[in-house]
């Protein structure tokens, strides 16, 4: 429910991810349901690519603060900015500013963008109110904390309190939850036995904890699980948070073939 | 500072395939995270504390050479002696040439990580001197010929069997048939073969947790009590300390001591804090005749006014190694630096340079727990990000990394071309597909050698988006 009926309706622009757009449109169109149920008018600003994480992390400074500069104009005239990644979020709300520290023009307006930049989850909850979704999904689920939605931007309850209201569904608490996955963006494939190490500690919790599926909030963590998950023969399914959310969890998990869609 | 590994990624193989370490480093995941956090639960002001402790050091570094020069005067006035040490050479030199003033043939050592830097002991060893770890971890280590794989726990990665054989070994004087099953057994053997070497040392050298300035005194911390044996049974103490030690007052390094033992081993307090401030006086009981400080820069003060000045706050607690994965998979030698994990990927480019130290910036996730964890707020992604500039800048990372990077962000600048690519990329990943999944990706080996790439949906969501809205217009 929005937090105030008489204001009028929020508008929201839907920052989607380059991994979503290229690799889960579903989870797209789960952050455009949740969020026009919640009485924002969703635009999808066309022309959004990446928020320039891997070129920032990988210390190329220049083209990380071009892309910056490009997202930054395209976003600023919005009320609010909603991402449905944890890291993406986190990259515009803490790093843009820090990455122009030293050019006062565009501090000012990477700052500005910074405070109304919202993770999805953490949108629905901490700023429109939002205490339950009408959603139901059958199933042992448990949740990945992802790194920088976690320690960047402080989720951790959101996602939790929204899936308690889903109908049919349990959350079983992962061992060891505040573990990275292994993915760290270009990290999997510049270590991948290190990466690999590490996900493996990952998918023995998801196994230990029963769970049939398992959810996260960012896509490169989750693919990361469900590539493993899958290649060592696991069952486990793996789904973005926002897909149960906004019951658009009937298609297929994350890496399994369309040919399964039929059984669930 | 030397580099141990060439290779940091062989390296690491190596340390993922070794299964008596992956034994070992389990402890490490399980053991020190589960005592930090109960120690820091137990304390209300823990998050206080910390922000007092980083405001401390943070005067201290804008002010480092007034508190280093009062230091100094203050040892001077207690019958001490100060040496600054530009670089490791040095500081070896300087040490010797005490040593050889004072006759000496055994030197005893209290664990020191800067002893480590500037590898001392086998520098001692070659011109002729006995030295002997006194720190049990140390002391194994030393039987082994290794090199500490923790900053605060040396021989983490080695377990009791392995200790057992090393002193049935090297203890041949002790006979063969006694028992050692006992991990209490092995302790008491150390402590008895030890007491001999104490006894007979004619210098003691000790590291130091904290330089107090206005006290001109050094403060150590153990948990066995080695250290207090070291400085205070030889004729001569050196205390050996790099000078970002310093702080200016006894209050301050009690502030920043509350915080020391529980983020290292979730102890409330190390079992022994030893101060020690000058040579002994005519009324101590006991105490060195000579007491001599070695003050090592080796590239510290290089550090001041630049963006990676705020590790100079780091007390070398090793939270950060504890709640590392990285450090979790591979343990601490695989990184070849006397410093692993994040502080040691933050702090080795800056001594040994990053041309030497590249890899370690960059073996990292960034998941942030070491920021998280660190006693003194140190941003240590932040400034392995700014490693990574670094080598970015100087042509350092891999050209396929680099030139990868460039391309991509070619295209993240030109949202019309991206469209276009992304919506390619996107049919070409889903027909490679086989059952919702791609086994093997070319150039994407590094990913699918033990994952298999989720295959995408089919379309991306910016050609769904629009062919959406035009069937509602």
């Amino acid at each position: 429910m929005p937090a105030s009926d008489k204001e009028s309706p929020r508008r929201v622009a839907l920052f989607v991810t380059c991994l979503v757009d290229l690799m889960r449109p579903v989870v797209g169109f789960a952050a455009v349901k949740l969020l026009g149920d919640a009485g924002c008018i969703v635009e999808v600003p066309g022309d959004q690519t990446c928020c320039g994480q891997p070129a920032w992390n990988s210390g190329d400074r220049a083209d990380a603060q071009a892309i910056a500069r490009k997202t930054i104009a395209l976003l600023e005239k919005y009320d609010h900015v909603v991402v449905p990644s944890g890291s993406c979020a986190g990259m515009i709300a803490r790093h843009y500013p820090e990455m122009f520290s030293n050019d006062l023009h565009w501090r000012g307006r990477a700052e500005r963008l910074a405070a109304k930049t919202h993770e999805l989850t953490s949108f629905l909850t901490d700023v429109l109110g939002v205490g339950t979704v009408e959603a139901a999904f059958d199933g042992a689920v448990t949740y990945h904390d992802s790194c920088a939605g976690l320690r960047e931007l402080g989720i951790r309850e959101q996602p939790r309190r929204l899936l308690a209201g889903v109908d049919g569904l349990s959350l079983t608490e992962l061992a060891d939850s505040e573990a990275c996955c292994g993915f760290g963006g270009t990290f999997c494939v510049k270590y991948p036995d290190i990466s690999t190490a590490i996900v493996d500690r990952k998918i023995g919790a998801v196994a230990a904890s029963g769970a049939d599926t398992l959810l996260a909030g960012d896509l490169g963590c989750l693919m990361n699980m469900a590539g493993r998950l899958s290649r060592e023969g696991h069952t486990v399914k793996v789904r973005h948070v926002a897909e149960v959310l906004a019951g658009m969890a009937g298609g297929p998990a994350i890496g399994e073939g369309a040919g399964k869609e039929g059984k669930q | 500072m030397k580099m141990h590994s060439a290779d940091f990624s062989a390296d690491a193989r190596a340390a993922l395939a070794d299964r008596q370490l992956q034994r070992a480093l389990g402890n490490v995941q399980r053991g020190f995270v589960e005592k930090r956090r109960k120690a820091r639960d137990k304390l209300p002001e823990f998050d206080a504390l910390r922000d007092s402790a980083k405001a401390i050091k943070d005067h201290t570094l804008a002010h480092l050479d007034l508190y280093l020069e009062t230091y100094e005067t203050r040892v001077k006035e207690s019958g001490g002696h100060v040496h600054w040490a530009a670089d490791e050479a040095e500081a070896r030199d300087i040490v010797l040439d005490i040593c050889r003033n004072a006759g000496a043939q055994t030197v005893t050592k209290g664990k020191s990580m800067i002893s480590e830097e500037i590898a001392l002991n086998p520098f001692l060893e070659t011109n002729g001197l006995t030295v002997v770890e006194t720190d049990l971890g140390e002391y194994i280590i030393q039987l082994r010929g290794e090199h500490p794989s923790h900053i605060i726990a040396p021989a983490v990665h080695v377990n009791r069997d392995e200790v057992e054989a090393d002193f049935r070994r090297h203890h041949d004087f002790l006979p063969a048939s006694r028992n050692l099953e006992a991990p209490e057994s092995l302790l008491s053997e150390a402590r008895g073969v030890l007491r001999e070497k104490f006894l007979a040392a004619d210098v003691g050298i000790t590291g130091a947790n904290f330089l107090i300035a206005e006290t001109g005194s050094s403060i150590i911390v153990t948990n066995e009590g080695n250290g207090d044996l070291t400085q205070l049974l030889p004729r001569v103490h050196i205390v050996l300390a790099s000078l970002e030690k310093v702080v200016p007052t006894l209050e301050d390094a009690s502030q920043i001591l509350r915080l020391l033992a529980r983020s290292a081993s979730g102890q409330e307090f190390s079992v022994y804090t030893t101060l020690s401030t000058g040579p002994r006086r005519p009324e101590d009981p006991d105490g060195p005749a000579e007491y001599h400080v070695v003050l090592l820069d080796n590239g510290r003060s290089k550090m001041l006014g630049t963006e990676f000045q705020d590790m100079l706050r780091c007390i070398r607690c090793g939270a950060c190694l504890n709640h590392c994965p990285v450090y979790h998979a591979i343990g601490g030698h695989a990184y070849g630096s006397v410093y692993p994990g994040p502080m040691g990927a933050v702090l080795s480019p800056a001594l040994a340079g990053v041309d030497k130290a590249g890899a370690l910036p960059n073996a990292s996730t960034f998941c942030g727990r070491c920021e998280e964890v660190c006693p003194m707020r140190i941003p240590l992604p932040k400034m392995m990000r700014q490693w990574r500039e670094r080598e970015f800048a100087q042509n350092m990372s891999p050209p396929t990394q680099r030139y990868g990077i460039r391309l991509w962000a070619f295209f993240a600048r030109r949202p019309a071309l991206y469209r276009l690519m992304a919506g390619a990329a996107a049919s070409l990943l889903r027909m490679m597909g086989r059952n919702g999944r791609i086994a093997s990706l070319p150039l994407g080996g590094g990913w699918t050698a033990t994952r298999d790439f989720p295959a995408p949906q089919g379309r991306t969501f910016q050609e769904m988006w629009r062919a959406r809205g035009k069937k509602v217009a």
